[in-house]
């Protein structure tokens, strides 16, 4: 059982980010890069910020360059967690 | 030379929420001046403003612009669709470097930054949005107009306070002549939080009235300031020609001449300069002094600014000798989004034949020599405009608007 899930992130995003109209985040998106669901690397900034905050845990600047789809920063996240467990 | 055509206006006034419900309340007479409600303004010594009630951007803008806007940039991007939309024109139908954006700015989106540097100081660092990095910058209307349609040609930001909204549109033209098919351009503002409030209060320019009818009376004896407001109006400006051929396209009218000066510093014993830009912008528009057919004052409000305008306006059209009037009696001033809506208002006067009233002021004082619209609005021909705005610390600006030609 992952800490940390495509639900939550999906929570954080539409609260700290919004949704585009043309674009929802419903159905399989976990492997749909954050650029084709209308977040640019500002709104990753705003999210990762979030999850920060709201899990504890410390997220390098650079994850919004290096991590493209929701499914890797879920994985990405939950390892954090892990490690500080 | 090209002649800059306006063919679509989108208004968000402190009376009126698009152009037909603000046209309406402003040759109504109907003012949107009332008490603060955005904060709790008891203990501030300014309790008076121009807000815009009923506006929902969340009816109006995708949700994800809300999180990275703040009020001023939400309604600028309303005001814009409503413009675009009144013009008939799809920006995805036009080549996205033909079309640019100039808005003018006064203080950026002071509620989102007070907001995020609440949160510096309360909370730490990492409680602050991302969108700070740009949600409170001059330049930021402009930015997200320009992304929301597709615009990406010359495009940029005018900071000169109330004077602002006629420079923006001027350096629209400059655009239109250099190539640039379709600007975008006008101004809107909001500064109505504590910290907004409180950086104005200081220049002691604003009314301390608690009399929602009293309290802004430019050109009266008993002026005693102006009220703050929010809102503003995004204009659509094209080449006439190209306008011309889009048919069942309104043309409200042409931007004919632009000047701008700058006062002399205060105690230096020169005259200002508010007289030589209405005589530049005439000359620039080509029409004499006896060719206009109405002034839309700046109307500060305060008894020192307004005998500097009155003085201006005599010596140019004579004593009593042009129709003055101020309809930001009715929203307060908005600063950047002040004298565009003023421009709008002009361009529908030409529209409609009548001058809307200047609420508040009975009488202007006698000193003035002014023949200023005031109880009800004023019928009559009305082809060419002059409007004038000032902006706190020199600035003038002055645009002559003529009827479109058939």
């Amino acid at each position: 059982m992952s800490a940390f899930t495509l639900n939550d992130l999906i929570t954080i995003m539409r609260r700290c980010a919004g949704e585009l109209d043309e674009v929802q985040l419903t159905g399989d998106i976990a492997d749909v890069p954050f650029q084709d669901l209308g977040y640019d690397s500002l709104a990753l900034l705003e999210a990762t910020g979030w999850i920060a905050r709201e899990y504890a845990v410390s997220l390098p600047d650079d994850v919004v360059t290096s991590i493209e789809t929701p499914a890797e920063l879920v994985a990405f996240v939950n390892e954090k967690l892990d490690r500080a467990a | 030379m090209s002649i800059a055509a306006i063919t679509g206006v989108g208004v968000v006034a402190p009376n009126g929420l698009g152009t037909a419900e603000y046209w309406s309340a402003t040759l109504n007479g109907t003012s949107g001046i009332d008490r603060i409600t955005r904060f709790d303004a008891s203990s501030y010594p300014v309790q008076l403003a121009g807000e815009v009630s009923g506006f929902a951007a969340e009816a109006h803008l995708p949700s994800r612009l809300l999180p990275q806007t703040d009020h001023m940039t939400r309604m600028a991007l309303v005001a814009a669709d409503w413009a675009l939309a009144d013009a008939a024109v799809q920006p995805g139908e036009m080549p996205e470097f033909d079309m640019g954006v100039v808005t003018a700015s006064a203080s950026g989106g002071f509620e989102f930054g007070q907001r995020e540097l609440e949160n510096l100081w309360g909370r730490g660092p990492e409680y602050v949005s991302a969108y700070q990095s740009f949600a409170w910058f001059y330049a930021v209307n402009t930015g997200q107009i320009s992304i929301r349609n597709g615009m990406r040609g010359p495009s940029g930001v005018l900071v000169s306070e109330q004077a602002g909204g006629l420079d923006a549109l001027a350096h629209a033209r400059r655009h239109l002549r250099k190539g640039t098919r379709l600007v975008l351009t006008g101004g809107v503002d909001s500064s109505l939080c504590p910290w907004g409030l409180t950086a104005q209060i200081p220049s002691g320019l604003l009314s301390r009235s608690t009399e929602r009818g009293r309290a802004y009376l430019p050109f009266d004896a008993a002026a005693q300031g102006y009220v703050p407001g929010e809102g503003g109006a995004i204009l659509v400006m094209e080449e006439l020609e190209i306008a011309k051929a889009g048919c069942d396209r309104p043309i409200y009218g042409v931007l004919a001449g632009y000047a701008s000066t700058f006062d002399p510093p205060p105690r230096s014993g020169r005259q200002p300069r508010l007289r030589r830009a209405i005589e530049l912008a005439l000359s620039d528009a080509g029409v004499v002094a006896d060719d206009v057919d109405a002034v839309f004052a700046d109307g500060a409000g305060v008894a020192e600014l307004d005998r500097v305008e009155a003085a201006a306006i005599s010596a140019v059209f004579g004593p009593y000798g042009v129709p003055v009037t101020v309809p930001k009696s009715m929203t307060g001033r908005l600063f950047s989004g002040g004298a565009a809506l003023d421009v709008v208002a002009a361009l529908l006067s030409i529209r409609d034949g009548v001058l809307p009233p200047t609420v508040g002021t009975g009488r202007p004082a006698p000193e003035y020599q002014l023949d200023l619209v005031t109880g009800a609005a004023r019928p009559g021909t009305v082809r060419t405009v002059l409007v004038l705005a000032r902006g706190y610390g020199g600035f003038n600006s002055a645009v002559v608007l003529t009827a479109p030609q058939v």
